[in-house]
């Protein structure tokens, strides 16, 4: 056994890394953050590189790749802040699929004819008044913070932790983008009259399936993030100067970049083990995914403050744009499971919570 | 609790031979060692070179066949019950301070050798003071050439590093905190079902269990060479020995008021192991190069950034 990734892993991120750094600058990253539609574009470049159907088998047309791949290309997408819905689309919807075994709609995710929304935000925590009701096959409520808002359809988290597809096109169906404080992937509300649902299935295993892969590369989203301001830090510490040196030989700054490598490298493997794991079907995985992405959040916003302090001034001003990956750390905390809400989550599988 | 013994001559000592020892070297030592039928102790530090290990100033004479030693080591664990000592001295004291070092081996029997127990802030004598009133050795216990004992020492210090604060220890540490949780109750409730106890519980499961992987990452990259885990490497002392200590407190902390119980106190839990690790880990964050040195060799060797730069020389 070997712990570590293979060639072909390291190839697939060398790959989708120069596409990025080509493709999808950080002037991308602000444009479509001004006119959310714009991610289309991105999207339209990596479902083209094959990230849609990551996942997906080949039997249904994608790449057939697991959770550990998964967790490589989310990391990548971290790294560039890259906008898009690889995280509903291409891996949170799919896993709900393949889990329900419903594979006829995969061919077309997987082509990328198809973006799927995922509305589970009242499956980990329901608020206000949102939620659904069904009856005749129709689903009627409201859905907060759903993933993804330019959508063709959602799969929705319905009562009893069933799950239903639906298509944006229908009369019934209305949805309001949520402004968040991360531009780079869109939130939104949806609010449902009678809308015709298709029951994917009622076994609650499916929708933990589908949080777990989103939670592990939400964690890997995280990790490159912060990866990425650790070597934004370290560059710009390299740069400036004051008191007639580079700011990098000041102990004060290197040991708070020392302090952000040290807290973020161990968790590399703790990600490529929880993919792993997953994929593998590993009694540890999903302990290891409540650890992961609970540890990501709080290590990743140690990164985002500390980095953006290394950077002084300059940090806090839009114009270096720091703000975009410190945001996307601060997104991907709350989503899918506060830390405090995931450890409580690990405690409970331990059998540790009365 | 004495951790030297597995420590010193096995793990970074051994490594070392086999890098940088003659044959004649390897044959009388390393067999022996790892069978447990010789034990070492370290000497590096003294009381005027800690961080700055290099301006250490025991010195080696010679005298014909023999080096002739003088000074005084501190923090050498095991000592008192250590067959050789690998030790640090000055012998070329012309050169400048890193290579006017080098690196000798001998034993702890030899007239002029004495050992002073140092008690430490757990009560216990974990380290001692050693002292060199014209030690005479053999000239060819040295280990590389003369004047390279650094290269040497800092061969080792990699293999320390790692070695003090393994993570399937602190698993192994953390796991009887949960039994601990379950068990105690204060004011009627167990701490187990305290919520802010077990989240601070869990948060360091996640860390610990971080640890681990990363571990199993680096021993895979023993194997395969491609893999690069440098800095993965090098932050194991630093997290590891902060973890523990951090996992040692949530022991006394659950404990409440029983929680300051030492020595013969009637309610002690645990024969006082968490008390007694608490701050033998706090010497470990400090020893084998303190946290502050760990976060200088991570920003310089593992992101590239630069040395502090040299103060002028004063004059002094």
């Amino acid at each position: 056994m070997e712990f570590g990734l293979s060639q072909e892993q390291v190839l697939l991120q060398d790959s989708i890394t120069r596409y990025l750094k080509d493709q999808v600058p950080l002037d991308k990253v602000r444009a479509v953050a001004e006119d959310p539609g714009l991610d289309q574009s991105v999207w339209h470049g990596l479902t083209e590189l094959g990230l849609a159907g990551l996942i997906i088998p080949e039997a249904h047309g994608g790449v057939g790749l697991g959770l550990l791949e998964a967790v490589v290309v989310g990391e990548t997408l971290g790294y560039h802040v890259t906008p898009g819905p690889f995280l509903s689309t291409a891996v949170i919807a799919p896993s709900l699929l393949i889990a329900a075994g419903q594979t006829d709609r995969l061919a077309d995710i997987a082509a990328g004819r198809y973006r799927v929304g995922v509305a589970l935000s009242e499956a980990v925590g329901a608020r206000l008044d949102a939620g659904m009701t069904v009856s005749d096959g129709r689903l009627t409520g409201k859905a907060l913070f759903a993933l993804d808002a330019s959508a063709d359809a959602y799969i929705v988290n319905g009562p009893n932790r069933q799950l239903y597809w639906v298509d944006a096109k229908d009369p019934g169906f209305t949805r309001a983008l949520l402004t968040t404080i991360d531009k780079t992937r869109t939130l939104c509300e949806l609010k449902l009259d009678q809308v015709d649902a298709t029951l994917l299935t009622d076994d609650p295993a499916v929708l933990q399936a589908g949080l777990d892969a989103g939670r592990i590369v939400q964690a890997s989203d995280s990790l490159g993030a912060a990866q990425c301001m650790l070597d934004q830090a370290v560059a710009y510490a390299g740069q400036r100067e004051q008191f007639n040196r580079v700011i990098a030989s000041f102990q004060a700054v290197k040991h708070l970049c020392a302090e952000m490598a040290s807290q973020l490298e161990p968790c590399r493997a703790l990600i490529w083990y929880g993919g792993h794991a997953l994929s593998e079907g590993d009694g540890s995985a999903r302990l290891t995914v409540c650890h992961a992405k609970a540890h990501l959040s709080e290590v990743a916003q140690f990164v985002a403050r500390t980095s953006t302090e290394v950077h002084g001034g300059m940090g806090f001003t839009d114009l270096v744009g720091l703000h975009y990956w410190f945001k996307r750390i601060g997104a991907n905390r709350q989503l899918l499971g506060s830390p405090e809400g995931l450890r409580e989550e690990a405690a409970r599988i331990q059998m540790l919570v009365a | 609790m004495n951790t030297g013994f597995s420590g010193q001559g096995i793990s970074m000592l051994t490594p070392v031979l086999l890098e940088l020892g003659t044959e004649a070297q390897k044959q009388q030592f390393i067999r022996k060692t790892i069978h447990g039928e010789l034990i070492w102790c370290q000497g590096y530090s003294e009381p005027g070179a800690g961080s700055d290990l290099a301006s250490l100033t025991t010195k080696a004479e010679l005298d014909g066949d023999e080096w002739v030693i003088n000074g005084q080591k501190i923090w050498t664990s095991t000592a008192q019950i250590s067959d050789w000592i690998f030790c640090l001295v000055r012998t070329e004291p012309e050169a400048p301070k890193h290579l006017g070092i080098s690196f000798l081996l001998f034993e702890m029997n030899t007239p002029g050798i004495e050992v002073r127990p140092l008690v430490d802030m757990t009560g216990a004598a974990n380290f001692n003071e050693v002292f060199f009133t014209d030690v005479r050795v053999p000239k060819d216990q040295i280990v590389g050439q003369r004047g390279q004992g650094w290269q040497v020492a800092n061969a080792i210090l990699g293999h320390e590093r790692g070695s003090l604060a393994p993570p399937d220890a602190a698993m192994s540490r953390l796991n009887g905190v949960i039994r601990l949780m379950q068990q105690e109750t204060i004011g009627g409730e167990r701490a187990i079902d305290n919520p802010v106890f077990r989240d601070r519980l869990m948060r360091l499961q996640g860390r610990v269990m971080a640890m681990q992987y990363n571990d199993m990452r680096l021993l895979s990259a023993r194997i395969n060479k491609n893999q690069d885990t440098k800095l993965a490497g090098m932050v194991v002392k630093l997290i590891g020995t902060e973890l523990r200590h951090e996992i040692e407190c949530l022991g006394i902390d659950v404990l409440g008021e029983i929680g300051l119980s030492y020595g013969d106190n009637p309610y002690l839990r645990g024969n006082g192991s968490w008390q007694y690790q608490y701050m033998y880990f706090l010497g470990l964050i400090i020893g084998g190069g303190t946290s502050q040195i760990q976060k200088n060799i991570i920003s310089e060797r593992g992101l590239g950034m630069p040395k502090e730069p040299k103060l002028a020389a004063s004059g002094a």
